[in-house]
Order: C-alpha cells, then structure tokens, then sequence
C-alpha cells in the first residue's frame, strides 16, 4: 500500500527582546534560579500584566517577511491548565485574533520550489523551567523564563515528508535570525518546534489521525522524530491497527518517540479573551515603519548574489541564508574593490574549512573581514600564490599575527619578477633536456611539468603564469 | 477630643493644619477607639498601630514645615484586597492568612504619597466574593446599626469601621456592587469610579474586567478628597485610563439646576420593599427640588444584568483564582505527596465555599460545549447593557434608584440560599458591566436601619455626580447620623 504522510509544523520563536513581555525583568540566559523572575513573572496576587511594545514591532517584521495579513486588531486570551511552571495558572497567548496570519514561505524542496502556506503566528509567553534532578524527591522550579516574548509560527499541514519539514524550518530560521527578531540560538530553545504527523493511503481525502511531537529543539532531531513517526504510524496501519490522537515526546538518544498524553486526557484550556490587556492596535504608519527598517530577507540576496555578484546557486544560499555570514561577506565587499565572486569563493572555501576545522560560527571567526581582505588582495595582485594564500589563512586564524609579518616570516611573497626568475628558469631549461625536447617537437602539456620544477626550485614562491610565459617564450624562440 | 470623630475630613484637615491636634493624636484617638468598639463590629483583620503611629509622625512633620498636601496626616482604613508592603495582605482567605506582598498597591502608595496614615486592613469577604462579609475567614464585620444584621459586602469591614467611626476614610473595590451595597447598608457615602479611573495594580483581582477601587467616607466631600488621592493613570495597569490625577473637589459645588435625572422604571418594580421605595421617591424630589430634572427612562436589559454578572465575573474568576496552587506562596498542605494531592488538598483547605462555588461556575462557564451558551452570551448581554446606558445617557445626565432592594439583612439569612443573595445585587452590577461610576448616599431609614440612594453617571464624570451628591448632602442630614448601638465592651 502506498502511504502518503502530511505534515505541519508549530514553531515557538523566542523574540529578541531585552525584557519580558509582560515584565520589565530580563530575558537574559544561564543566570541563576529566578533572579530574572519578578512580582508579575511569580503572578504575585494584585500584579498586572504590561505589554513590552518591542514584541509587536518584531511580530510585524515577521509578518512583512511572510507576506501575511498583520492584524489591526488583536487581542490576547487566556490559555487556563495548571502546571507548576505556569505561575498564574494560565499562559497569556492570542486565540481568536493573532497578530499575523496567511503567510507563506517558499522553500525548496527536491530541487523545485514550494510554497508552505503559514495559518498564522501569534505572541504568546513562555513558561518557567521544572527542575527535577538537583534534589531529592522534590521538583523545583525556576521562572526565569517566564514570560519571555514567543511567535508561535503554525504552517498548514503541507509538508510531505521530513526533508521538506527540515527545509521549511531552515528557511524559517534564516528568516528570523536575518530579520533579527531572533538570536537562533537553539540550544538555549530560542528556536523550537511541535510536528503534527499523520499518514493516509495515498490519494484518500480524509486526513489520517494525527500526532504531535512536542519541543524538538534540533533540524537533525526534527528529520529523525517525524521519519520514525511516519514507520510507527505506518506499521500500526498495515497492521489493522489506529493511531490515537496523542502528544508524544521525542528521545534523541534512544531516536524514538514516546506518548506523553493521550486526546482523552488533553486539557481543556477555556481559552477566554484576558481582561487584564487591552487589544493591539496596529496602523499602517507603524507598519510602514517597521517596513522601512525591514533587512533583505534571505531568499532576496539569494537572488540578488546570483545575478550580481555571478555566484552560482550553492554559493549564494551559504553566504546570503546566515545573516552573520552574509554580514560578513558583504563587509569584505564593501570595503575593497575585490571581486565578490573572488571573495565568495574564499569565504566558502577557504574560511569555512577553517570554520568547521574549529567546530565555530562566523560571528567567532578569528578572521576579520579586514584582514580577510588584505590577504585576498595580495592574492589578486599575485603577491602570493593561491596555495601560499590558504597556508597564511589557516596561520592568520592561529596566530591572529597581520598578513604581511606571516608572509615575510614564511617567506611566501610570490616572484613575478621576471629578472630574479630568469635564473632559475634557466636552469630548469638546461637541466630537463629531454621533456624540452619533447616540448619542442609538439608534445605542449609537458609545459606544465617544467614550470612546477620551477615552482619547486623557488618553493612555491614563483609566480606559475610569469614562468609559464617565460619557458614559453624561450622554448619557442 | 472625642467629637472630632463626628467631623468631615475637611474639618480633621482644618484641626491639624490649626495644630488644635497633631497627626499623631488623631491618630491615637483612632486606634483607640478601634481597640475598644472593634471587637464588636470586627471590622479589621490587621491593625498597624505602629506603622500608623509613624507615618502619623512623619505626617506632622511634613505639616511642620508646611508640605502638607490635602490629606497629610488623614488616617484611613485599607481594605485587604490592596497589597501593603510589610503588612500582611490576606484578602479575607485562609489562602492568604501568611502572605505579604514586597509591593505596595498603586492606590496604597499614592496615600503613602500623600502622607496619609493607614490605621489598619480592613475585614471583607473572602477575595471580595460574598455581599454580606459572611464568606470572610476571620469572621463577618457586623453592622454598626445592629449588630445582628450584616455590614454589607464585600467591602464590609470598611463600610463598618467609617460608619463605628473607626476611621474617618477607607478604600473599597467594587466588582458588582462591593463598595456601594456595605456603603448603602452601614449608612455611609461610597463612590465606585468609571472602570479605569483606579489603578487595579496591587488589589488582589477577582473579576479583572469589573474590579475597580473607590474612596468609603461619610459624606460626599470626604470621598472627593480621597479620589482625587488615589485616582489617575498608571503605566502597571494596561487597564487603567490615560487621564492624570485630577482635583474631584474643585466642582463640588457646582449648580445642579436644569440637570435632567433619569429614573429607570425597572429600578421600581414590585421587587423593591415599599419603605425602601417611598424613601428614593423621597430623595428623588428633594434633588428636583434643587433644580433638576426628573424623566422616566428604562434600561430594558435590567432583568438580565445578575445572571449575566455571574457569569462573567466567575468566569475571570476561576481562571483569576488559578494562581494560588500552594507552589510560590500562600496556602500549602503539609506533606504533599504529588503535584496534584499539592493542587487538590492547599486549594481545598485553603479556600471558603463561596470562592469554590465561583470557581466551579466560572470553570463550567468557560468550558468547552459550553462557552458559547454562557461565557459567550454573556458578553453578547453585556454589551446590551452598556447599549442602554449610551442611549440613555444621551437624554439624561445621572440616574436614580435604590442601591439595594433591602435594607441589611440578618446574618445567616441566605447561607443556604446563594442564588437569592445573588439577586440583591440587581441595582448595582450593571455600573460594572457597563463600566460606569456610580455613587451610594444614605437617603433615609427603614426599621431604624439605613437606606442608600445610588447615582450613577457617564463614563469619567465623577466631578459631577460628585456634585449632585454635594448638593443633597448639603441640604439633608442622613450623613450625619450616628448608631444609637452601643459599640464595644
């Protein structure tokens, strides 16, 4: 039987923000238990929740960039369940009226290009954190996350299978790190998703029972969670069995998932619209604003490096999807006259070996453009040979000593010289008669064999094309 | 000294800016008199008698050196909805009986501010749920003018300690009816302002759509002073109204002549004791006599006003109630062994039966299947109800009628019977759902116990139904009584 699974992805952003959305206290990570969490974040009694504006000028920006509907009204409710990192017994989120909906996102998939259409995202608070491995047989809790600023980002169910869902959520995290609504730091969660997976017989109407992987914070995780779901739900089927409607958890290290909790025991969250907040209003004077500070989003300097810059598709998704890499590229740019397919092509491949080389990002390179620069422009004016170029590179990375005092030391300066290399390229003539013979009696690829003795006996530092024409110029006299 | 209780707080103002007083004997004359009559009337939970006596100190202090603003050195009673720093804040729950805020409420700190001096927290019903004092944990306030009958509620403790003349001010808050049904019950004057007008920042929340603070005094003057004290906007409150402080006694004593009365036919139906209706119809024409105008009106959606207020305030309250779960503060049972035996046993130990009553109907009204029939409709209704106010303010400046359909009743008249105490509150939760102030006089008496008048008026204008007020207080004299009731040992 033919299968046919169907995917749609909640993602929770974590926004950018400085303090909480409903707080004035700080987003800031990895300080101790609750010394971010005040008054309201502990839902003391009598404490009232105030919207941090900045979460709304963020969700435009998303809503700009997915070309959705950014609502003029919305309104917050209240999601009610009991758990003891929710301090006030409810989350604070939008139900009835999100703040952004009908989006959509192009994202390639099999080499062709789709279009995943995005129900809408919405504000909402995060909860604290339960701890339950420092002490004995109790669990604590510390809320210094609660309340950090979310956009739960929900696509229509689209997706055919965990390579377009990997892809969908790559594209999604470029745009929200390019757009700067969020760090992207994935380890922290600043980035996490929900799968909703089902399966059905190809080609059937109705949409088969679905389950929800909850909060997998990893692209690997993702692909691994929904094809092992796809074999579950598949095997249950071919089976005679049903799926039941469940929330399932996904263990990376035993690459499985688990059931968590069942329909008959979902929560009835009595979403109601929150008296405590006002509606947000958004007009078009603050969306133009928003607009006006609005970044190139990825798929546009994609577009844009390929046909300016000549860069082929591959080079131009690695530089332009980061946006800290795409800073980078274009920081080299815009300070020298350097070709950027020149440049393009040392960044991916010289600098990004040394990247991976380091397992570390481009906002850690110890690289600057400058100094990138400066290397690249002896390269382009031949001071150095390209071989010599990757050896000062992988130096400069090591010693963060300047391009010039690792050139002398290695004593690398390419010789285009023609009076200092005519020595040498003398002598390789009277000591290789024979292939100069050969040369002469129309064997021409031998060419290529005197001008690396040449390079050999300088060290490398020959400039080839100087020598090439020189042995040239003498074996055809 | 002890006719000064018997004095306006302008009259207080006068004596201690005289030095005929200090703060500090002013005040010592109050707490006195709470230490003799409150174990009667138990109108407060917790008494500061220290703090008081400090901040009556620094009062005279400020007087001293002429810094005194209007109400420097006025002592009041806080009721224990509004969070004090230092002081516990129990909200009349068992829940609460431990806590204590690291806040002030906006209101509190604004009579900080003002260098006013808090005697003490006063009793109400637990988390403001009850309209007779009875759902308190430490036991009901009893009112002044018989001991047997009721104070009122929720606001009962501070409707009992201004009209024992334990304090010549308070604060209230008023959800349905909170401060104006114990003001109308204990014959004293309480204003509930426009929604948004009082920073609910730091008063502990009920119905978060509905809740809103007000001044308790004996006469509409003294209230005057205390909002414009406590009123204007705060950023903590997303709620509150972008309109700063304001001086609400500058029009006190503004005309009231060609000023059209409205007189809601429905507010006088066969419902209302016929004492109770003489004595607004009485009232009515005094003010008529003042100059006004009176017209007939009708505010059709009356008899849908109580379900819907239950509705809608359980509602808010269930989910407002979620918060205390025996995890961070408040109320935990010893020894939990699960989170849910934690949930189940602190909430069940830790609350009264009317706040459990409105939990589950509130939870019922929200619930899936049923949102749409209850929680739903009820906004619908509630919408109606602000409809006929638009339109019938379009004709009138204030209406008139009864605050309560009866005068205070005795204790334990409706402990099995919730509904029928539910349904005294049909006069005044309509101001809340509609979000207007609205004004609680003493108008007269009905077997020796008082009877209150309630004026309600347009969105954010308080000066004038303060003026109203004013003008009929100036020309009658049921403010001024005082219990016969022998109070104390």
């Amino acid at each position: 039987m033919l299968w046919e699974t169907i995917i749609g992805l909640e993602v929770h952003v974590q926004l950018a923000t400085k303090s909480k959305i409903f707080s004035g206290a700080s987003t800031s990570y990895g300080s101790s238990a609750n010394e971010h969490a005040c008054a309201v974040d502990l839902a003391l009694p009598g404490t009232l929740p105030v919207l941090n504006e900045r979460v709304v000028e963020l969700a435009i920006a998303l809503g700009l960039a997915i070309d959705g509907n950014i609502a003029a009204y919305s309104t917050f409710a209240r999601k009610n369940y009991f758990y003891p990192d929710s301090p006030k017994g409810y989350q604070i989120s939008q139900f009835e009226d999100p703040i952004v909906s009908n989006g959509r996102l192009k994202i390639v998939a099999e080499n062709d290009l789709k279009i995943i259409n995005i129900t809408r995202a919405h504000l909402e608070e995060d909860a604290g954190k339960s701890v339950h491995d420092e002490y004995a047989d109790v669990t604590a809790v510390d809320f210094n996350r609660a309340g950090t600023p979310l956009l739960e980002i929900v696509s229509e169910p689209e997706l055919k299978n965990a390579k377009e869902a990997v892809s969908y959520l790559k594209e999604l995290y470029y745009l929200v790190t390019s757009i700067g609504i969020c760090d992207g730091n994935m380890q922290e969660g600043s980035f996490r998703c929900d799968a909703n997976i089902s399966i059905r017989e190809q080609g059937a109407e109705m949409l088969g029972t679905r389950t929800e992987v909850k909060n997998i914070n990893s692209f690997k995780y993702v692909e691994r969670a929904i094809n092992f779901e796809v074999s579950r739900q598949r095997e249950i089927l071919e089976d005679g069995g049903k799926v039941s409607q469940e929330t399932r958890l996904f263990d990376p290290e035993k690459n499985e998932t688990r059931a968590m909790r069942t329909k008959e025991d979902a929560h009835d969250y009595r979403y109601f619209p929150d008296p405590d907040l006002p509606p947000i209003l958004i007009n078009e004077a603050q969306i133009d604003k928003v607009r006006a500070t609005l970044p190139e989003l990825p798929w546009d300097k994609r577009a844009r490096y390929v046909e300016e810059y000549n860069l082929s598709q591959d080079e131009a998704s690695m530089l332009a999807n980061d946006y800290s890499v795409s800073n980078y590229f274009e920081k080299c740019i815009g300070e020298s006259t350097l070709s950027p397919k020149f440049v393009a092509h040392w960044i991916v491949g010289g600098l990004f070996s040394l990247l991976n080389k380091h397992s570390t990002t481009i906002s850690f390179s110890r690289v600057s453009p400058a100094s990138l620069n400066e290397l690249l422009a002896k390269i382009s004016r031949k001071e150095i040979s390209a071989n010599a170029g990757k050896r000062v590179l992988g130096i400069m990375w090591e010693t963060l000593r300047d391009v010039d005092k690792i050139i002398d030391e290695q004593e690398l300066v390419q010789i285009s010289d023609d009076s200092v290399l005519q020595q040498s390229v003398d002598e390789i003539v009277k000591g290789f008669p024979q292939q100069v013979q050969e040369y002469k009696d129309g064997k021409e690829k031998i060419l290529g064999f005197l001008v690396g003795q040449v390079l050999k006996q300088t060290r490398g530092k020959a400039n080839p094309e100087i020598v090439k024409t020189m042995l040239e110029r003498i074996l055809k006299a | 000294m002890h006719d000064v209780i018997l004095s306006t707080v302008s009259a207080l103002k006068e004596g201690l800016l005289s030095k005929k007083y200090s703060s500090v004997e002013l005040t010592t004359e109050y707490l006195d008199r709470i230490k003799t009559i409150d174990s009667s009337t138990n109108s407060f939970i917790t008494v500061c008698e220290e703090a008081a006596l400090r901040q009556a100190a620094r009062a005279d202090e400020l007087i001293k050196q002429g810094k005194a603003g209007i109400l420097t050195g006025i002592p009041y009673a806080n009721k224990d909805i509004f969070c004090t720093k230092n002081v516990r804040t129990t909200c009349g729950s068992k829940m609460l009986d431990n806590f204590i805020a690291p806040y002030n409420a906006t209101v509190v700190e604004k009579c900080m501010d003002a260098g006013m001096v808090m005697l003490g927290k006063t009793n109400m019903d637990e988390f403001a749920m009850g309209s007779s004092n009875e759902t308190s944990f430490y036991g009901r306030a009893k009112n002044p003018w018989d001991l047997t009958r009721v104070s009122g509620g929720s606001s009962g403790g501070s409707a009992t300690a201004v009209a024992a003349r334990l304090a010549p001010l308070a604060t209230g808050s008023d959800t349905g009816g909170s401060i104006r049904q114990p003001s109308a019950f204990c014959g004293i004057s309480g204003l509930k302002p426009t929604y948004g007008r009082v920073s609910r920042y730091g008063m502990i929340a009920f119905g978060s759509s509905l809740d809103q603070g007000g001044p308790m005094a004996h006469c509409v003057e003294d209230l005057a002073l205390l909002l414009s004290v406590i009123a204007g906007h705060d950023h903590r409150d997303s709620t509150s109204n972008k309109r700063g402080p304001e001086n609400f006694c500058r029009h006190l004593n503004k005309s009231v002549k060609n000023k059209v009365i409205g007189i809601p036919k429905e507010y006088f139906s066969n419902n209302l004791n016929p004492e109770i209706h003489l004595i607004i119809d009485e009232a009515i024409k005094h003010i008529e006599k003042l100059g006004a105008k009176i017209k007939d009106v009708s505010l059709p959606s009356t008899s849908l006003v109580v379900p819907t207020y239950y509705v809608l305030a359980s509602a808010e309250c269930s989910s407002n109630m979620s918060r205390y779960d025996g995890v961070r503060f408040g109320h935990r049972c010893e020894d939990p062994n699960s989170i849910e035996d934690l949930y189940e046993r602190s909430r069940a130990e830790g609350f009264g039966d009317e706040v459990k009553r409105r939990i589950l109907m509130g939870t019922y009204a929200l619930s899936s299947g049923y949102y749409d029939a209850y929680y739903e409709k009820a906004q619908k209704i509630r919408r109606l109800v602000k409809n006929d106010y638009i339109s019938v303010f379009k004709d009138v400046d204030f209406l008139i009628g009864p605050t309560c359909p009866s005068i205070a009743f005795h204790a334990e008249t409706f402990t099995h019977d919730p509904v029928q105490m539910y349904l005294s509150d049909v006069y005044t939760v309509s101001a809340n759902l509609a979000g207007l102030p609205s004004l609680s006089l003493p108008a007269g008496f009905s077997q020796g116990m008082p009877v209150g008048m309630q004026i309600t008026g347009n969105y954010f204008r308080e000066s004038e139904l303060l003026s109203l007020g004013h003008a009929y207080q100036t020309n009658t004299d049921w403010h001024n009584r005082y219990t016969t009731q022998k109070l104390g040992k």
